[in-house]
């Protein structure tokens, strides 16, 4: 094959898997720059893909389900909030009941979707653009939800970093004391942030069963967000890092993925353990740095003062 | 035995957090007494608001919640063919729950058993498909513990290596790392390990171990060595930390890491000893799944025991005799869920909904407690 060739479908698919990852990569980020990890973000994509597929199929419209999976998502990320800024629970218990929860509800009510197919969101062609020798394809053909999200990283770094909302975000990550003494409420904030952390997730969810597939299978995010979670550190709390990370994990995805269709004698095994073990990889070499940019108050407890 | 009130929760990143348990025997018998029957009615408490939690969520389902209640506790607690299998279903959970504990005391989290469990079967079937033939099984036993343990020990070792020397979170890395794990054991049962007998084409397993490769069983039941395994390793995972200087160490380091530092103890070794023993006993489990239970090597052995570990070890807040009552309570749900599967035409995970409501209810009440005592 053409190596050109090759290379772009690569870019392709690195930009159509990495999508949802990106979502989650979002979400995490501001839910741990409010100092909190989730580890239900799995759990929240799940619920996306399963409640955005059955919306859709039961109405038609795409739209409607991304807007329930979204809400779903973030609901889920509520129960969060409540254990650990409410309650001051350990973040990461915590996240891993909010899995299992997500884990099992899905299971139960996606149960009777299986194997039944939607519509959904095809791929949309910009016109002109996606005609561009090489980076057409690769950046123009894509199904909306890809659009929003590479548009979405732009706009979290804003409201992050420019406005007094994402400031007060930031306060309440490096020192819910400092924030609280200058009048900020730590626990509203991080509830929120909590909330909209939930939605990106379940919109990347969505966007697997709604976008990508078309369809919904039990357990279908099959460890993303706990790949989004290692991707934070990669992007370094960062939302426009972030979706290099997102590349990165979804260009070795299709990768893999694009090396078994043409038949190398590796087998698909060890060439699936790509994503998981370049990530692992790159982490090691951001080592030291990262550590600077840690928010401070990342995984401490919460607890409202009394 | 130390009640709820002494629990400090981990945070996520560094070493110098607090550990997860600092351990503060209650003296003292009268107040002993009415913590340990606060703990008993927290937690019955927990669990009755669970059961409402499952409950209202089948009834949305238009299932009625009593009608499965009913058939969980029958086909567990009904027979003696559920009370064996909710052993069996224990045996892993108690290990698993093992994992998570020992790192935990030096503030170290471990979400890696589900890895540690495959690594741990794949070196225990490399023993038992090359020795199985040569060894009676009296001699392969103590082979199979050791090579099952080594195992996970390794992937463990692994995660505590990437934290010790490269400052890398063992959460997220022993996460990554259940991923490549399984992965190597689909690798090897497609492909090095593969049965390529005519009887196995198109499936992706490895030869049946040899007779001799076997645990005893007990009471003409699927109940095995294995369990007994496991409270042995409960007892010396009680016995390490009450007994001995490593354990009291492993205290002083998790208790204070700056301090153990600067009086001369070696924290990485103890970062990588906690998870290497802590992945033992996953492995051990591991072991335990392909020789009891599966009697070859194959993809997916595991099925979440090394997540439900976790959720027993946190349950049991890191206690020895309290892991092996919830590991004894979610093998029941567990159990319950394969029941509800044939009987109440559920997806068998839909009792994960029960387990996460549990520790949902379990942790709001350790959170608001320790909330209240800060």
């Amino acid at each position: 094959m053409d190596p050109i060739f090759f290379l772009q479908l690569v870019l392709v698919g690195a930009v159509r898997s990495g999508t949802s990852v990106l979502y989650a990569v979002l979400g995490e980020t501001i839910n741990e720059k409010a100092g909190i990890v989730n580890l239900g973000t799995e759990g929240s994509m799940l619920v996306g893909a399963c409640t955005g597929f059955i919306v859709t199929y039961q109405t038609g419209n795409p739209w409607l389900g991304i807007l329930v999976a979204a809400f779903a998502g973030g609901l889920l990320s509520l129960m969060h909030a409540y254990l650990v800024v409410t309650c001051g629970a350990n973040q990461l218990a915590s996240g891993l009941a909010i899995l299992f929860f997500g884990l099992g509800l899905t299971a139960l009510i996606g149960r009777e979707y299986v194997k039944l197919n939607i519509v959904g969101f095809d791929p949309i062609a910009i016109p002109i653009l996606s005609k561009l020798p090489f980076i057409g394809p690769i950046l123009f053909n894509h199904d909306i939800l890809t659009y929003i999200a590479y548009l979405m990283g732009p706009i979290i770094w804003f409201v992050m970093f420019r406005t007094r909302w994402g400031l007060a975000l930031r306060a309440v990550g490096e020192s819910r004391s400092v924030a609280f003494s200058t009048g900020r409420n730590p626990a509203r904030i991080a509830y929120i942030a909590l909330f909209f952390g939930g939605m990106l997730a379940g919109l990347g969810g969505a966007q697997l069963s709604v976008a990508f597939t078309h369809s919904w299978v039990e357990g279908m995010t099959n460890g993303a967000g706990f790949i989004a979670v290692a991707l934070v550190i990669f992007g370094m709390w960062h939302p426009i890092r972030a979706i290099a990370g997102a590349l990165l994990y979804g260009g070795s995805y299709s990768l893999q993925l694009k090396l078994q269709t043409l038949g190398f004698g590796i087998s698909p095994y060890l060439l699936q353990m790509l994503p998981y073990v370049l990530t692992l990889a790159i982490l090691l070499l951001w080592g030291q740095a990262s550590k600077r940019a840690t928010p401070a108050e990342l995984g401490s407890p919460f607890r409202t003062s009394n | 035995m130390a009640t709820n009130a002494d629990i400090t929760p981990p945070a996520a990143e560094p070493i110098v957090t607090p550990p997860a348990v600092v351990i503060q025997p209650v003296e003292g018998g009268g107040s002993q007494l009415s913590k340990t029957l606060n703990g008993i009615g927290s937690f019955a408490g927990a669990l009755l608001l669970a059961l409402i939690g499952f409950g209202i969520i089948l009834l949305l389902m238009g299932k009625n919640p009593l009608e499965i209640y009913a058939q969980i506790f029958e086909g567990t607690l009904g027979s003696t063919y559920g009370w064996s299998e909710i052993v069996v279903k224990m045996t892993p959970f108690i290990l698993c729950a093992l994992a998570v504990a020992i790192p935990a005391r030096l503030g170290l989290i471990n979400v890696g058993g589900e890895g540690q469990i495959y690594i741990g079967a794949v070196f225990a079937s490399l023993v038992a498909l090359t020795l199985g033939d040569v060894l009676p099984t009296i001699a392969l036993i103590p082979l199979l513990v050791i090579a099952g343990c080594l195992g996970g020990a390794l992937w463990g070792g692994l995660a505590g290596l990437l934290k010790a020397y490269a400052g890398l979170n063992e959460t997220i890395s022993s996460l990554l790392l259940t991923y490549v794990g399984s992965l190597i054991v689909d690798f090897l049962a497609s492909g090095p390990l593969k049965d390529r007998s005519t009887a196995a084409l198109g499936q992706s397993y490895s030869k049946t171990f040899p007779d001799n490769v076997q645990l005893p069983t007990f009471f003409d039941t699927r109940i095995n060595l294995g369990i007994i395994f496991a409270l042995i390793a409960v007892g010396l995972y009680y016995w390490l930390f009450k007994y001995t200087r490593w354990g009291y160490k492993m205290r002083v380091v998790g208790g204070n890491p700056e301090a153990a530092l600067r009086s001369g103890i070696k924290i990485n070794r103890y970062i990588i000893g906690a998870m290497m023993l802590g992945g033992a006993m996953a492995g051990l489990a591991g072991m335990i799944e392909v020789v009891a239970i599966q009697g070859r090597l194959r993809g997916g052995i595991s099925n979440g025991y090394g997540y439900v570990g976790f959720l027993v070890a946190w349950l049991a807040m890191q206690k020895p005799g309290r892991i092996i009552l919830m590991a004894a309570l979610l093998g029941l749900i567990a159990f319950g869920g394969d029941t509800i599967q044939i009987e109440g035409n559920l997806p068998a995970a839909s009792v994960n909904i029960l387990m996460a409501f549990i520790l949902f209810f379990v942790l709001r009440n350790q959170g608001l407690r320790a909330a209240k005592e800060s």
